[in-house]
């Protein structure tokens, strides 16, 4: 049976086409001006082509994300965090606490070995605490995401940030580049801080091997160094598509809720 | 006086309450400054010279994410800094 | 189109969010003939104001924007008074510093809490029956509770999130390319009152506000709805401690009607009146407090700047 998952998020909508287990499509959008349900029909349509597929061979479909009540065409809809444990199932059976950083929020979910959310702990609605904070904090430097957290890389140093807003740290970033500071050290407090504020989230729901970071900053090497040192641990399992495995969850439920 | 530490914004309120009229000669000898595991109180002299708590000012605004140790997710036990001020003088919002 | 706030790199461009600086000294008065002669100076995050008190009463002051120096902020804002009225900093007989940069007025003796001076200086601004003060500032909100002399009894400040901040606005501002003063005004030319944008984030009602304005919204209207949020999102700050009449606002936003007669509407409250500049009041309160230490203790020497 074919089954969809479709994760509509803060910024982006991802689907996850899935057959008898195996990934047979996937797509992301950003729906820049459109409305919700528009963005979720855009993005399941495009997946279905690009699989060579129409809406009548998928057998079910879930919805996950901030807007998952707007998918019309969704059999059911649950949780980030149900879909993330079991999304995550999938890659890493060994998985106990998964650390989600999306666009707008960052969260920790605890789970044990059968793909369910036992315990969850997130700050939402503060574009401080995520990935879009990363973002616009690059923008103000000039470089692109990746490109960002690869200059992190570069630096050693650990210069703490005053503001906790991300107008505020706006300003206080082009004033350190006022004051010459290098964009490597800049980038680095900007991933530290995003990292400090994630890792005091999982840290309510405690920190057990293995960790599995999820969500679009999981692509950002320079983030995911920042928070191995805020979560004093060594390794941070990566999934192969972090940002699709909200998705590919609701398509591992759709497949064993069955029509 | 009554000093509301910590801010509002799209994710919640979290504000620390402290009453300095209670916080005057502390019968507990401040103790709410070794109870806090991260170390946010310190005494300092008020605008109006007494010996007063507050919250250090590099904790104020990042109280949820200071604060979330003690307030594991699904639980709520009691709070060590609410316990060792026998006064009553500080409250938590959230 | 680029949602960054660089305001570095406006320079070339014309800069909406940019509001008058001024200075003003009383022209019946004359610092030479006063006894006592203190200066309060305050250092915001995003305006700086220096005033003179001459034997307890206002006299004169200079406001203007924060520079990238708080030291050099502290030694401007006296400048400004200083090229008004001919005082310098020989004559004073005690400055006290306040605001962010209270540890950064290098010629100040005291340092004061912002909190204490602000109710302090809306008491002298408002007469002693004020007793709830909204401050409204660059980067931070404050709901002040005092009693008839001006001393507080409960306070709340906001100084984490740009929501409900003089920042909020001016962001508004250039993303409207309109300049700051005419927000207010422009926010009552509309057909038909607007509801709220998000009065959470700052960041989500950007987005909000380029949505609308795709949707139809003529730009007053969008501003409308931004003031509305402001104002939503500064009463909710206020029924933290609640507000009790006489409510007394100060700030830089306090010049903007737009969002002054929104939250007066969603209180039920008139804020009072008063014919001194908003932005003053940390300031002034700062050279009262000075003005009783001097009439304790007698005048300072005056420190370097």
């Amino acid at each position: 049976m074919i089954t969809a998952g479709i994760d509509v998020g803060s910024r982006t909508v991802k689907v996850v086409l899935l057959e008898d287990g195996v990934v047979k499509g996937k797509r992301l959008i950003f729906p820049g001006d459109l409305d919700g349900d528009v963005a979720a029909d855009t993005a399941y349509d495009e997946a279905l082509a690009a699989a060579g597929l129409t809406r009548d061979d998928v057998g079910a479909v879930y919805a996950t994300g901030a807007g998952r009540k707007m998918v019309k065409f969704a059999k059911d809809s649950v949780t980030d965090m149900s879909a993330g444990a079991k999304g995550v199932s999938y890659f890493f059976p060994t998985a106990r606490t998964i650390v989600d950083v999306g666009a707008e929020e960052g969260r920790g979910i605890k789970t044990d070995g059968s793909g369910k959310a036992t315990d969850f702990a997130g700050n939402e609605k503060c574009a401080a605490g995520a990935g879009s904070f990363a973002e616009a904090m690059s923008r103000a430097l000039q470089l692109s995401l990746k490109d960002f957290g690869d200059a992190s890389l570069r630096s050693s140093k650990s210069i703490p940030m005053n503001a906790q807003c991300t107008v505020f740290a706006e300003s206080e970033v082009v004033s350190l580049i006022h004051s010459s500071v290098p964009k490597e050290d800049i980038a680095k407090a900007v991933l530290d801080a995003v990292a400090s504020r994630v890792c005091a989230m999982v840290r309510r729901v405690g920190i057990d091997k293995d960790v599995v970071l999820i969500g679009g900053m999981a692509h950002n090497a320079g983030f995911v160094q920042s928070l191995k040192a805020a979560m004093a641990i060594d390794e941070i399992r990566l999934p192969e598509m972090p940002e699709y495995v909200g998705a590919l969850g609701c398509a591992l439920m759709a497949a064993e809720g069955g029509r | 006086m009554i000093a509301n530490y910590g801010y509002k914004d799209g994710s919640g309120e979290y504000y620390i309450s402290i009453d300095t009229d209670r916080c005057i000669n502390c019968p507990a000898g401040h103790a709410c400054l070794a109870a806090c595991p991260k170390g946010m109180f310190e005494t300092m002299t008020d605008d109006y010279d007494d010996e007063v708590t507050w919250i250090k000012a590099q904790f104020r605004r990042s109280l949820a994410y200071d604060c979330a140790e003690c307030k594991p997710s699904g639980a709520r036990p009691p709070l060590p800094c609410v316990v060792a001020c026998t006064p009553g003088a500080i409250k938590h919002s959230w | 189109m680029s949602e960054t706030l660089a305001i570095a790199d406006s320079a070339a461009k014309p800069e909406f969010w940019r509001w008058e600086e001024t200075s003003w000294a009383d022209p019946a008065k004359d610092w030479r003939s006063a006894k006592n002669i203190t200066v309060g100076i305050d250092v915001g995050s995003v305006s700086s104001q220096c005033v003179v008190v001459t034997d307890g009463e206002l006299y004169a002051y200079n406001s203007m924007r924060t520079g990238s120096s708080s030291p050099d902020s502290a030694k401007n804002a006296f400048k400004g008074v200083q090229d008004k009225t001919g005082l310098t900093l020989g004559d004073v007989h005690m400055v006290v510093g306040t605001g962010y940069g209270r540890v950064n007025v290098p010629f100040s003796h005291k340092a004061i809490t912002e909190i204490a001076c602000h109710a302090r200086g809306a008491n002298y601004m408002g007469g002693n029956s004020v007793r709830t003060i909204l401050d409204m500032g660059g980067q931070d909100c404050k709901d002040i509770h005092c009693d008839e002399k001006g001393k507080v009894t409960n306070f709340l400040m906001n100084d984490k999130c740009a929501a409900g901040t003089g920042r909020g606005m001016e962001v508004i501002s250039d993303l409207m390319q309109i300049p700051i003063a005419e927000l207010g005004p422009r926010s009552f030319e509309v057909d038909q009152e607007p509801e709220a944008v998000s009065s959470v984030c700052v960041v989500f009602a950007k987005s909000e506000a380029l949505g609308l304005l795709k949707g139809g919204y003529t730009k007053n209207k969008v501003i409308a709805a931004y003031c509305q949020a402001m104002a939503q999102r500064v009463v909710s700050l206020l029924e933290r401690i609640g507000v009790e009449e006489g409510f007394f606002i100060t700030g830089g936003i306090a010049k903007n009607p737009g969002v002054v007669k929104r939250i007066e509407k969603i209180l039920g409250i008139k804020a009072m009146e008063t014919k001194i500049d908003s932005q003053i009041a940390g300031a002034l309160g700062a050279a009262l407090f000075a003005n009783t230490l001097v009439q304790k203790n007698g005048p300072l020497k005056p420190i370097a700047a």
